[in-house]
């Protein structure tokens, strides 16, 4: 077994044994903790789809977490009040059904994240990163004046939502079940990349030209990944909606989209768990710096740094040295 | 809808794009130069007012405070450059986006450290407190007038910097040929320098400048950076007159947008939902802008590809 591979099992067996320990020492905060951790693991897979494998550094990911949380708001919203969401064409009531909103989130943001993208792959380079933060910036502004769901202060869902045969209440439950979605998005994510669609995504990211030559569209190839990637931060959203049962517009803010990259940068782009172990460092430091500091913001940003300029391959590469990238 | 309003709107955008134009023209200048996102940009604007803030309080001198923006801005500009921005140029965007984005938490972090969380307050001078009388009745506020001249002012001072002085051929040869000017005798290392401390001065002025209209406070910077890379995409990245076409766009569609919108959704719609939907989509015009601007042209008005 290579390195990196026993490295991802620690990763993954040692996100499960913390709240597990949690749940035996009693401090549900640490099982909270341990599911922020996987959920914001969730969308830094999600934007590592695009940006590792297809090389589309998107800086407006935060549009899709916010889009996934919303589908979560709303529907949940219009459930807690008995009202429908639409009445004509056809009547959408609201939902508490976990699996429902998922469906929903992962619809609506892949829908959004196909317009953004179709949009945006016509630009390149710098101009990729800044319309896409273009896009992101207009739904913050979008959301934050639109009055019907809570305008700037959001939109408050007083019980989590359903799901069935199990109480989504209790902390360690509901980490299950956010656990369990990473493992499933891992393990489509990486077979997404084995396939011939995620090898043509990989060589296009190499070199566009050679793709051409050989009769692939990378226009094509790219708006499918960015479909992909944000389909997979609206879940994340979701689910990051129900840990807080809140929404607000700071889900969309360019801030969210510098956190979703720091996951990916922390643990190291284009691998499969950099994301993972990027985010699971990130809120352990969150946690650590935060209970050091008030200004832990700036130790972050000094880690941070360092990371980009010292350990450019992410921590994954500092563990276990360069191997071959997303495989 | 008179037409008093419209001008004193029009009047408005100009002076918000004339503050625009002074954060994205040292955006542009060091992306065209060398190559570099600086997403930390917005810190050198947030510097600014700060220094100005401080030392008006303890001066009370306006001039000085300017002074001092600029003076701490391009200070805070060159020291960055030196020990962090240097080490991004040969990087990928990617990761030059990710260390700016660790300078402007340190930098927000920093300035909340050392001012604390509550704003600061940057009095306009006496002599351009008031209103002015202009042409057709209109009162207009001298000290947002004296912003629209002074940002002029200075956008034609960097035109003539670029364009006449030995400093603005260096830049432009730097843009083109890095390796060739070097070959030449230029100090690049200095040049570079010298092109973020003069982006880093610019916003730092922009930012005591605006710092006597709004309050001073950390993370000021932010929501105008964010703005002057709208402005920047639109003119065309690295192009100084595509930013200065960007910016007056920018500022002239967000104002009269906001101004203008909810005024024509009241035509059809009651009031309370024409000002809600009006304002949404004013919020969203310059990005709409943006968007169209690219699709059309995908690298600006005056950008090359």
């Amino acid at each position: 077994m290579r390195n990196e591979t026993i490295l991802n099992a620690c990763v993954l067996l040692g996100l499960l044994a913390v709240p597990l320990w949690a749940l035996r020492v009693d401090e549900p905060f640490i099982i909270t903790l341990a599911t922020k951790a996987v959920i914001f693991a969730i969308a830094g897979v999600g934007l590592n789809f695009a940006l590792g494998l297809g090389g589309l550094v998107s800086l407006g990911h935060a549009a899709f977490f916010g889009i996934g949380g919303y589908s979560m708001g709303i529907l949940a919203s219009h459930a807690q009040s008995y009202t429908s969401l639409m009445d004509w064409p056809l009547v959408i009531d609201g939902t508490n059904s976990m699996p429902l909103i998922w469906l929903f989130a992962v619809l609506i943001s892949s829908l959004f994240a196909l317009v953004i993208g179709a949009l945006s792959l016509r630009t390149s380079g710098v101009y990729f990163i800044m319309i896409t933060l273009a896009f992101g910036q207009m739904l913050f502004f979008f959301m934050i004046s639109w009055p019907a769901y809570g305008g700037e202060d959001g939109l408050v869902i007083y019980v989590r939502n359903g799901f069935p045969g199990l109480n989504t209440l209790d902390p360690i439950q509901f980490f299950g079940i956010c656990f369990a979605l990473l493992c499933i998005v891992l393990f489509v994510v990486s077979r997404i990349a084995k396939s011939s669609f995620g090898l043509a995504l990989g060589g296009a990211r190499q070199n566009e030209e050679r793709m051409q030559a050989v009769g692939m569209v990378p226009y094509r190839l790219y708006l499918i990944a960015f479909t992909i990637s944000g389909a997979i931060t609206g879940l994340s959203g979701a689910l990051f909606a129900d840990l807080n049962r809140f929404v607000s517009p700071t889900m969309f803010s360019w801030q969210m989209s510098g956190e979703i990259m720091i996951f990916i940068i922390l643990g190291g782009t284009g691998r499969l768990f950099g994301p993972v172990v990027g985010a699971a460092v990130f809120i352990l430091l969150e946690y650590l710096l935060g209970g050091l500091s008030e200004f832990w913001h700036v130790y972050l940003g000094a880690i941070l740094l360092g990371v980009v300029l010292f350990a450019r391959g992410g921590l994954i590469e500092l563990i276990v040295g360069r191997e071959v990238a997303h495989d | 809808m008179s037409l008093v309003l419209l001008i004193e709107q029009i009047l408005n955008g100009l002076q918000f794009g004339v503050m625009l134009f002074l954060m994205a023209a040292g955006l542009t200048l060091i992306f065209g130069v060398m190559g570099l996102i600086n997403l930390a940009h917005g810190s050198f604007y947030m510097i600014g007012a700060f220094a100005a803030a401080a030392t008006a309080a303890a001066t009370g001198s306006f001039l000085l405070a300017l002074a001092a923006s600029l003076v701490a801005a391009a200070v805070a500009g060159a020291i960055v450059e030196m020990t962090v921005i240097r080490r991004l140029y040969n990087r990928d965007h990617l990761d030059q986006v990710l260390a700016t984005f660790a300078l402007i938490l340190i930098f927000s972090e920093g300035t909340r450290w050392l001012f604390g969380s509550f704003p600061l307050f940057l009095e306009i001078p006496e002599y351009l407190s008031g209103p002015i009388s202009l042409p057709f009745g209109i009162q207009y506020p001298q000290y947002r007038l004296a912003i629209i001249a002074v940002g002029l002012l200075v956008a034609a001072g960097l035109f003539a910097l670029i364009a006449r002085t030995s400093i603005g051929i260096q830049i432009r040869a730097g843009e083109s040929d890095r390796e060739m000017i070097a070959a030449l005798g230029v100090d690049i290392s200095k040049l570079y320098t010298f092109v973020f401390a003069l982006g880093a001065a610019l916003a730092g002025f922009a930012g005591a400048l605006i710092g006597a209209i709004q309050s001073v406070q950390v993370g000021m910077g932010e929501p105008v950076l964010i703005l002057a890379f709208v402005v920047i995409v639109i003119g065309g990245i690295g192009s100084i007159k595509g930013a200065l076409l960007g910016a007056l766009l920018v500022g002239l569609t967000d104002t009269l947008a906001g101004f203008l919108l909810p005024a024509a959704f009241g035509l059809i719609m009651e009031p309370s939902a024409a000002a809600s939907v009006g304002s949404s989509l004013a919020s969203m015009s310059i990005y709409v802008l943006m968007a169209g601007v690219l699709l059309f042209r995908p690298t600006g008005l005056f950008g090359s590809s």
